[in-house]
């Protein structure tokens, strides 16, 4: 098992990507998901013109919070070939708030298409908070 | 954890998991696959999500897996499941995000002997032509007007462009219109990512290939089709882009909500559905069919780029270089339907992911011309390995809700495809085979690899030893684009 404060690794699917992430908090876990995702699509980011992007986003429940917010940084990768590497994300209840810089988009060998709510439960652990997510490819 | 002492064997082909299995199952679930292919998938969850998807409201009759099937998120790559107008609901996780992701095959009266070493210029003008890749956008931008437009014609919208001729179609599932499509019911989100995505393939699993008919099976089914052993076909597998994927998204968003609403309780948030007869649903539905509209359009608009690419390596070459649609079908949708289930004729909403929409002789919604032998079934392999082409029969009327398999299945992980293979030999390998490949990137060409999949051959032996489908030809493959 990795000891890591915080981390994430792939998972094994047949068909599309899965990650498990971990960290000590809320915040942490959903900036797990954030540099997973940029592993997985092997995302190289331009070294000028950075960018800051500030988001905000209420959900139902932390969950919901993770799909909204990760979806939002695919449409942002797609439509404006803008990716994010340093994060700060702050999350009250089931309230947050991030300011992500990054620049565009160099490179990436692959896309995820859409983030799915399946079997997506923050759990409390060993590791602190973990998840699974699984994308689609 | 499911294990095959847990499956009652009904023939050689099928099986079922009764509802005893589980508490929360409502109907049972039906597995046409040999044992064979099913030991293969022992080891995902494809059959636990079957099992999960029978706790959606109003189904009847079976949840059904198809001998492709594979682990996908909530419902099963490969299912099929009706359930039963007004009252059953409607699932956007059990269609997919990738709405009417499908297969159109092209013919032509072109040799291969014909062609000598024009192979090679072929596959780079259709990857010239038809934008593939990640990330890229296509010829055509549309604006929102014209978007709706889209939305509401579909394939026929391409019609008035230029794009299509009428045979097309004809020659489409719907006939490449979905009636009830309603952009209203399209976020301002989803039609961005679609205005510039008209026209393209995309990456992942869709691709361009040219085949030869390499074997006839059924002389009248392939003479109605226009198959001539020897000579050049086309298919092209890719579905709604970005837009379809939106439209998913924010449905099964919205829907997190619906199922509180309704008091639906599911095992998986990710097969939220809300019923037919609510606004909710209703909505989704609308947006689903423009989403679908999108899709035949899509598809319209890169088999008219491929008649370019065969014009501009053809045209001189040999007498006749045209393309002649043999069909275009869905495997990702969801569709109002008249089925009879346990001897009752009922309207009921077929959800189908992975599988394919395989109406038999006489059914209504088919093109004159296969009236008589049944709906065409287009079922790609993987590249280097055969494709076929198949049609519905009686027994898929009556025992599959019309439905049958979509592909090979896969069968490997992405990630352990490129560990075990390498690009550069797969490309180098199917190369020597003859086979041309176009690929956006090796390491996604690894991917891919037909290693990955199952046996396409073992797939349809399958379906048509369980009677839910029968064969006309098998294709081979002589070139790959990929994004």
């Amino acid at each position: 098992m990795n000891r890591q404060a915080a981390g994430f690794r792939e998972i094994d699917h047949t068909a599309d990507w899965a990650l498990e992430i971990w960290a000590p908090d809320l915040a942490g876990l959903f900036g797990q998901a954030i540099l997973g995702m940029n592993m997985l699509t092997q995302v190289v980011l331009s070294p000028e013109n950075r960018i800051t992007r500030e988001l905000e986003f209420t959900a139902a429940d932390p969950e919901s919070l993770l799909v909204t917010f990760l979806s939002e940084l695919v449409y942002i990768g797609e439509e404006e070939d803008i990716g994010f590497d340093h994060l700060k994300i702050n999350i009250e209840g089931i309230h947050l708030t991030a300011r992500l810089e990054g620049a565009k988009i160099k490179e990436r060998m692959k896309e995820i298409k859409a983030v799915t709510y399946h079997n997506l439960e923050i759990i409390s652990g060993p590791r602190g908070l973990q998840a699974q997510l699984v994308f689609d490819v | 954890m499911i294990r095959l002492q847990d499956l009652k064997r009904i023939s050689e082909y099928e099986w079922e998991i009764p509802t005893s299995f589980r508490k929360t199952m409502r109907v049972p679930v039906r597995i046409f696959s040999s044992q064979k292919l099913l030991e293969k998938v022992m080891d995902d969850k494809s059959l636990e999500q079957a099992v999960n998807s029978t706790a959606l409201p109003g189904l009847v009759g079976h949840v059904m897996v198809m001998p492709d099937m594979h682990q996908g998120y909530g419902f099963p790559i490969g299912g099929v499941a009706a359930t039963r107008c007004p009252d059953g609901v409607i699932s956007p996780g059990a269609i997919g995000y990738d709405i009417n992701c499908g297969v159109r095959l092209l013919g032509s009266q072109i040799e291969l002997d014909a062609v000598g070493d024009k192979l090679g210029d072929l596959a780079s003008a259709l990857d010239h032509y038809c934008p593939s890749g990640v990330g890229v956008k296509g010829h055509l931008r549309l604006s929102t007007a014209e978007l709706d437009q889209v939305c509401l014609q579909g394939a026929r919208w391409a019609l008035g462009r230029g794009y299509a001729t009428e045979m097309d179609l004809q020659r489409t599932e719907e006939f490449g219109t979905l009636a009830g499509a309603d952009p209203d019911k399209i976020s301002p989100r989803a039609k961005k990512r679609g205005q510039s995505q008209l026209g393209t393939l995309g990456a992942g699993n869709h691709f361009i290939e040219v085949d030869v008919v390499d074997q006839i099976f059924d002389q009248q089914a392939a003479d109605a089709m226009g198959l001539r052993q020897g000579n050049l076909v086309v298919q092209i597998h890719c579905g709604s882009r970005g837009f379809g994927h939106q439209v998913c998204t924010d449905y099964v968003n919205e829907f997190q909500g619906a199922v509180q609403r309704y008091a639906i309780k599911l095992p998986d948030r990710e097969l939220v559905c809300a019923p037919l007869s609510s606004p909710e649903g209703s909505s989704y539905l609308a947006a689903m069919r423009a989403a679908g509209n999108f899709a035949f359009a899509n598809r319209q608009v890169l088999a008219h780029f491929a008649r370019q690419a065969f014009e501009e390596t053809f045209a001189g070459v040999v007498p006749n270089w045209h393309l002649h649609q043999v069909y275009d079908i869905a495997h990702n949708m969801g569709k109002i339907e008249q089925h009879t289930i346990h001897g009752e004729s009922m309207q009921v909403c077929v959800h189908r992911k992975g599988a394919t929409r395989a109406f038999g002789p006489n059914s209504p919604g088919l093109p004159a011309e296969y009236q008589k032998i049944g709906q065409p079934v287009l079922v790609p392999g993987s590249m280097g390995t055969a494709s076929w082409v198949l049609v519905g029969t009686e027994q898929s009327m009556a025992r599959s809700l019309g439905s049958t398999c979509h592909g090979a299945g896969r069968l490997m992980s992405r990630s352990k495809a490129k560990k075990t293979v390498r690009g550069e030999a797969l490309l180098q390998g199917l190369l020597d085979d003859g086979i041309q490949v176009r690929a956006g990137s090796l390491p996604g060409l690894a991917e891919e690899a037909p290693q990955a999949y199952k046996d396409v051959d073992a797939v349809v032996k399958t379906v048509v030893g369980a009677g839910i489908a029968s064969k006309v030809a098998r294709l081979r493959p002589v070139a790959v684009v990929k994004g």
